[in-house]
């Protein structure tokens, strides 16, 4: 009996304290913006520096004293990359917080699981994610900031028809990155001539990869690798490749798009040639390039604030919050004029690329947003090709 | 021992209704949801509670058997099947009844598996597996049972993010709804969908299934078989010389532990549209293995309490960053301090466990 | 496949293998010593490495590398102080549950203290490329410390384990706990002392391996379930066997590079450590009655 009774008042208690309505009432004068990111877990490499750029973001507004004099309260949701999680926290920020956008989440399966919940909230969802499916078939409220990985692919493979290079291998890595990465280079290899000789998934956790370089290497008929995949392996896979004595070219993704990753690869690391936004040349760009201004402000605040290098994956996270932030600037706090706002935006200068959306294109980018580099003494550089 | 059962199930349904009630005159429906899926998650726990309470035995790979559940019922309702339409292992399913033709997003014709057909095969799949899985694993004891679940889980986590018809990295999503009953006369379908207005009905359907679960899982305890169990738990060699087939309880408790956790992958798929290889991974079967000692490995109901209670907290993201953390804290503490679980915590036995640890 | 593939691939094998070894004999230590698995023992070889290379920024590489150690050591200590000491027989599963809840709390203490991003410790010997040629087969050096730190560990420990008084004490306490207890060893320290050893070890074989395979907050995971793999694989409690056992491992895996996608190179191992455990969970060269003896 005692049991019993001890049983019914643990769960209304437990009952209570979950149900109680969030006491903090929207303050008058506060916008809510959703974040769901991927800080831990194994795409925090993607999730961490995205919220680090968004939080950077959110605070100077707020110290300049908000948007119109609203403050701006973003609610970051940590989802370990599970797309469960992401459901659950979608569908709390859209009925329980009524954030007017959401921004990411950070891999392709979670962006595909929130993409109907986004679509039929009618709440705005700015994924950091690459996929193409995210944005094709388009969604109204859903659009994405990473360029295109079919653009990466193409420029890789513009270059190889400049090289003479027809038959390559692929290797990449086993995550939702190598995976999008992967589908678009086999996918488009053929319209350029080039023939995949071999397509390997590894696991983005291995430890070494000599067994599949020696594997490469013993195929004569590879004349360069592409690998899709983000530390450790890319820099295991290019350090393998040296040390077993082949030259061929490697191809990385823009994934290899962070001055430490070229430092772990250290000497390996020489002649890598990789698609990547124009973040990591920004000295070296003109002085009238429209995106020079906004790169330096980005790489000086990161690198400030966060003692860290700044990538291209939190570039991602940067542009989708400055949209957000512009929108608001147009359609205060109401969701249909937010989505609107976005979709109306052009020539929007962000860390990925110069954005203009259409109700046909929710990524924005063309191809020109990807500039090829090469690492030169440890140094990226401009490829001016060879 | 009847009435307290009865009166325990009874003083489940009342709450699981006032909870309800509350979030209407709050106004704070969205918490329903989050507490649908908290109770799929809750059938897994219980079904794994009874395992380890009850029979003894570790697992520390049960996500597996929830990931079979849900990505082949994903797999099959997903799956275009149009261009096999002349093989006969499709006609063979028309026959039977267990197509269905909608349109993909692109205008196509998608021929797949029906909802409930999927659903079968789902658990049946799991349940074979665990049988065949099962016979070696349950010889083992010990650190080597634990290392065959793990290594079991694992596996099932690698081909699943191995294999491009389970979708990779990415999961599968677009899983649609599963139509318990068809719409009849004006009442609307009884379907298992994420759909807003929806969301009461799937909030019955899901403590609905979880506490018929629960009473199978109270009767087969308060049976015969039960008490086998519970002598298992104590000691193996004393329940054999009685002349109880250990062997074959164990076995039989791990398969319908395994389709508990299949049960509860299959609805919570087509609850949340979609699933993910984090599903089947190491740190999901961990977790379920931290809330069923915190509940108390021989305690169910507060296997059931904890455990729904605790994954609802991490649903809503309360613990912020430190999700995973708080979970080993908690199996650390538990271990420690109650491994009996919370709910027969006593204050006094504790405060002198630590000084007879302090004063050693 | 022509004979330079099949070398290319042996030595890959060594390379993985060596890895996988150097992982396991840190476990069959605590294991002999207390009949636990510790499923932390990953969590050691992260700390090792994140540990010295936070080190390298004050002092050079051998005295960072010593220094996490060191320090890995009186972590381990910690550990075993902390959570096992006061435990009276606790029964296998509760301790399985407390060293994976251990894991948990080292790596997300990892990953709040480092961040998620990637390190290493620079090359003993040369860089990222250079190697040395064995006719027109290529290995890196730092292969060759690993293989050399692994054969130096087991060695010492046998030294230890046999020669000295203290090792003589913990094989003492393996054997029969109570006659120990009984000729006046002090067994609660000797389940410390193996926790330090198993730390420091690991420790060291995170340093050592950290050129080839970077360290991350999370490299200990899967380390770990290689590493009990392999000790499974050999025997457990048998330090030999589990280089072996992990060299073999290693061999195999990457000879199923030809064979297999790459994407199931995991599960492979993971298949065979099921099968062994189905037919002969002693190990491949282990039995029951060297399993009861408990020798290191």
């Amino acid at each position: 009996m005692k049991k019993g009774i001890k049983r019914i008042v643990l769960g209304s208690a437990v009952s209570c304290l979950l149900l109680v309505a969030p006491l903090h009432s929207a303050l008058a004068g506060t916008i809510k913006v959703g974040a769901i990111f991927a800080v831990t877990g194994p795409a925090s490499f993607l999730g961490g520096p995205e919220a680090r750029s968004a939080e950077m973001v959110v605070e100077k507004i707020n110290k300049a004293g908000g948007i119109n004099g609203d403050t701006i309260e973003l609610i970051i949701k940590d989802s370990a990359g599970s797309s469960e999680k992401a459901v659950s926290f979608a569908k709390q920020l859209i009925e329980e917080e009524k954030v007017v956008a959401i921004i990411g989440p950070s891999t392709s399966g979670e962006s595909m699981a929130v993409k109907k919940i986004a679509e039929e909230g009618k709440t705005l969802l700015i994924s950091c994610a690459a996929a193409e499916v995210i944005v094709d078939p388009v969604a109204g409220y859903v659009f994405k900031t990473p360029q295109k990985d079919s653009f990466a692919a193409q420029k890789i493979f513009e270059e190889m028809q400049r090289l003479k290079i027809s038959t390559i291998a692929i290797a990449a890595g086993n995550d939702g990155f190598g995976k999008a990465g992967k589908d678009q280079l086999e996918k488009m290899a053929p319209a350029f001539g080039i023939k995949v000789a071999a397509a390997e998934t590894y696991d983005s956790k291995a430890t070494d990869l000599s067994a599949l370089v020696a594997k490469l290497k013993a195929d004569a008929s590879i004349q360069a690798v592409i690998n899709w995949s983000v530390v450790p392996a890319q820099a295991i896979i290019a350090k393998n490749m040296r040390q077993a004595g082949w030259q061929a070219p490697l191809f990385q993704s823009h994934g290899f798009g962070n001055i430490k990753y070229a430092e772990a690869a250290g000497a390996a690391a020489e002649g890598i040639i990789f698609p990547c936004g124009r973040l990591l040349i920004v000295d070296s760009l003109a002085a009238n390039h429209p995106q020079k201004a906004l790169l330096l402000q980005y790489k000086n605040e990161y690198e400030a604030k966060y003692k860290e290098d700044a990538s291209a994956f939190g570039g991602y996270g940067f542009d989708a919050i400055n949209m957000v932030v512009a929108a608001i600037k147009q359609g205060g706090n109401d969701r249909a004029k937010v989505r609107d706002a976005v979709e109306g935006l052009k020539n929007f200068t962000g860390v990925g690329g110069i954005f203009s959306f259409t109700p046909q294109d929710h990524n924005g980018l063309d191809i020109d947003s990807f500039a090829m580099l090469t690492v030169k003494d440890g140094k990226f550089v401009p490829y001016k090709g060879q | 021992m009847k009435q307290r059962k009865n009166r325990a199930l009874a003083a489940l349904c009342l709450l699981v209704v006032c909870i309800h009630l509350v979030t209407v005159l709050t106004g704070s429906q969205y918490y329903l949801t989050q507490l649908t899926m908290a109770a799929y998650y809750g059938l897994v726990i219980i079904g794994l509670g009874t395992l380890m309470g009850y029979a003894g035995q570790i697992s520390i790979g049960h996500a597996g058997f929830f990931a079979i559940g849900g990505y082949l019922s994903a797999a099959l309702t997903t799956r275009n099947l149009a261009s096999f339409q002349g093989d006969w292992p499709v006609r063979w399913l028309d026959a039977l009844k267990m197509l269905k033709t909608t349109q993909d997003l692109s205008g196509d014709q998608l021929l797949t598996v029906a909802p409930w057909a999927a659903c079968l095969c789902a658990v049946a799949a799991a349940a074979l597996i665990a049988l065949i899985i099962g016979i070696p694993v349950l010889k083992l004891k010990g650190h080597y049972l634990a290392m065959a679940t793990l290594g079991f889980g694992t596996i099932i986590y690698r081909i699943l993010l191995a294999s491009p018809y389970f979708g990779e990295a990415d999961g599968i999503s677009e899983v649609p709804g599963f139509t318990l009953l068809p719409a009849l006369g004006g009442l609307g379908p009884i379907m298992i969908s994420g759909d807003a207005d929806l969301r009461v009905l799937n909030y019955y359907l899901a403590w609905g299934v979880l506490i018929a679960g629960m009473v199978l899982l109270l009767n087969l305890i308060g049976a015969r078989v039960g008490r086998a169990l519970r002598s298992l738990h104590s000691s193996e060699d004393a329940a054999e010389a009685c002349g109880i087939d250990t062997a074959r309880f164990k076995l039989r408790v791990f398969v319908l532990s395994a389709v508990y956790a299949a049960i509860g992958g299959v609805l919570l798929t087509h609850f949340n549209g979609g699933i993910g290889p984090s599903e089947a991974s190491v740190m999901k079967s961990v977790r379920y293995v931290a809330l069923v000692a915190v509940g108390g490995m021989t305690h169910l109901w507060g296997t059931l309490l904890m455990g729904v209670g605790l994954t609802f907290l991490s649903l809503r993201g309360v613990f912020g960053t430190f999700d995973d953390a708080v979970f080993g804290m908690i199996l650390i503490l538990v271990m420690l301090f109650a491994p009996e679980g919370i709910l027969s915590l006593r204050l006094k036995l504790v405060v002198q466990r630590i000084v007879q640890g302090v004063r050693s | 496949m022509s004979l330079d593939l099949f070398f290319q691939y042996l030595f890959a094998g060594i390379t993985y293998g060596s890895i996988y070894a150097i992982v396991a004999i840190g476990f069959n230590i605590i294991y002999n010593a207390t009949g636990i698995i510790n499923f932390a023992q990953g969590e050691f070889v992260m700390l090792g490495g994140m540990i010295s290379i936070s080190l390298l920024q004050f002092m050079p590489l051998p005295y960072a590398i010593a220094g996490a150690v060191a320090i890995t050591m009186a972590i381990g200590a910690l550990i075993e102080i902390l959570f096992i000491r006061w435990l009276d027989s606790p029964s296998v599963l509760r301790m399985i549950i407390i060293t994976i809840g251990i894991s948990i709390l080292l790596r997300e203490s990892a990953l709040h203290i480092w961040g998620e991003s990637i390190r290493s410790l620079p090359y003993f010997y040369g860089n990222e490329i250079t190697t040395f040629s064995l006719g027109s087969v290529h290995l890196s050096p730092q292969v060759l410390w690993v293989i050399t730190a692994c054969a130096v560990m087991v060695c010492g420990l046998s030294v230890f384990f046999k020669g000295t008084p203290l090792g003589r004490e913990m094989r003492a306490c393996a054997a029969n706990r109570t006659a120990a207890i009984l000729c006046g060893i002090n067994t609660r320290n000797m389940v410390t002392l193996s926790f330090m050893l198993s730390a420091g070890i690991g420790a060291l074989a995170g340093c050592v391996m950290s050129p080839i395979t970077y360290t991350q907050y999370d490299s200990g995971t899967s380390l770990a379930i290689k590493g009990f793999t392999v000790a499974i694989l050999g025997g457990l409690g048998n330090s030999m066997a589990a280089v072996t056992a992990g060299i073999l491992l290693g061999i195999l895996e990457a000879f199923s590079v030809s064979v297999v996608p790459l994407a199931f190179q995991d599960a492979i191992s993971i298949t065979i450590l099921l099968i062994i455990l189905f037919i002969k969970p002693h190990g491949l060269f282990g039995s029951s009655e060297a399993a009861r003896l408990k020798d290191f």
